[in-house]
């Protein structure tokens, strides 16, 4: 069994109202310094077999073809054993 | 013999009805299309209509994109077959790639319904050839993500192949860039709307009855070819 760890979040150019919208909440409760909140996805993927080369392969094309709209997001993807 | 307008259903489609609704006012005959289905049983356009397909989980269209029934519909698209997608409709179509762009969720954050005006700048499309080029109409509009996004190229694109379609007047609901409510593909044959002219067909229950104009633009097109 081997887990995929896959990360999504909005390009850097797209606007995030719902990360503004944390910022303005944390600095509301007093958190001071907090100078950008960008908020995104983490998919947890297991998958039977081993966490070889195949697997990252097929991990790159789940999020490419699925998990992320590549229009207006980027992704990363990580192999865990 | 009527021309015959697919409406498909997803889980969670909501305006699907109001969609068939407005296609038989205008003179057409509404056939159900099932998100299930492989074929498209012969129609000769398709709405895409409003609502929440899949829950809007992941992204919104993101998993209606992959419907067995779409399969056949993207075939379709691209060789030519009238599509119009209103709302969730548009946001599948720019999941699908069948449009350029995003829809994301509206800078406010909030869930924003009203009459909105808007300007017809593309009355040339097999959806909008019953208005005139600049007419303004009146239409509900109601989403939580309609804030369309697309790289500056991408819009430039669009201006200048005069694919966008309508814009937003008065106030920009959702932060869309450039106040675009709707744009077509390159061809003129597939649209996506965010406000939604189903729901403007009746006096009894519509702002205004401007929305049925798309629905005559297709039968037009059709009836012509």
């Amino acid at each position: 069994m081997a887990r995929v760890v896959v990360d999504v979040m909005l390009k850097p150019e797209i606007l995030d109202p719902q990360g503004q919208a944390v910022q303005g909440a944390l600095a509301r409760l007093g958190f001071g310094g907090v100078t950008s909140v960008r908020q995104g996805k983490r998919f947890e993927i297991d998958v039977a077999g081993p966490a070889d080369d195949d697997l990252a392969a097929r991990a790159e094309q789940m999020a490419g073809t699925l998990l992320a709209n590549l229009v207006i997001e980027d992704f990363t993807v990580r192999v865990e054993p | 013999m009527a021309a015959r307008i697919g409406v498909v259903t997803f889980p969670g489609s909501l305006d699907d009805v109001d969609a068939a609704r407005a296609v038989r006012l205008a003179g057409a005959e509404p056939v159900a299309l099932w998100h299930k289905d492989r074929t498209l049983q012969g129609v000769d356009a398709v709405v895409l209509p409003g609502g929440f397909s899949y829950g809007d989980y992941l992204r919104c269209g993101a998993i209606a994109r992959f419907a067995p029934v779409m399969e056949s519909l993207v075939d379709a698209a691209r060789g030519g077959l009238p599509v119009l997608g209103i709302c969730n409709g548009f946001q599948i179509l720019c999941e699908s790639h069948l449009l350029p762009g995003a829809l994301t969720r509206n800078d406010s954050l909030h869930f924003v319904c009203r009459d909105q005006r808007l300007r017809i700048e593309n009355a040339a499309t097999a959806w909008t050839s019953a208005f005139q080029p600049g007419q303004e109409i009146v239409v509900p509009l109601k989403n939580g993500e309609g804030s369309y996004v697309a790289d500056e190229r991408t819009l430039d694109e669009l201006e200048a192949e005069g694919r966008v379609v309508a814009r937003y007047l008065d106030v920009n609901p959702n932060g869309s860039r450039r106040d675009i409510a709707g744009i077509s593909n390159a061809a003129g044959t597939v649209v996506g709307l965010m406000p939604h002219p189903e729901h403007a067909v009746e006096p009894l229950t519509g702002p205004t009855t401007d929305g049925l104009g798309f629905f005559t633009s297709v039968l037009t097109r059709l009836v012509g070819a």
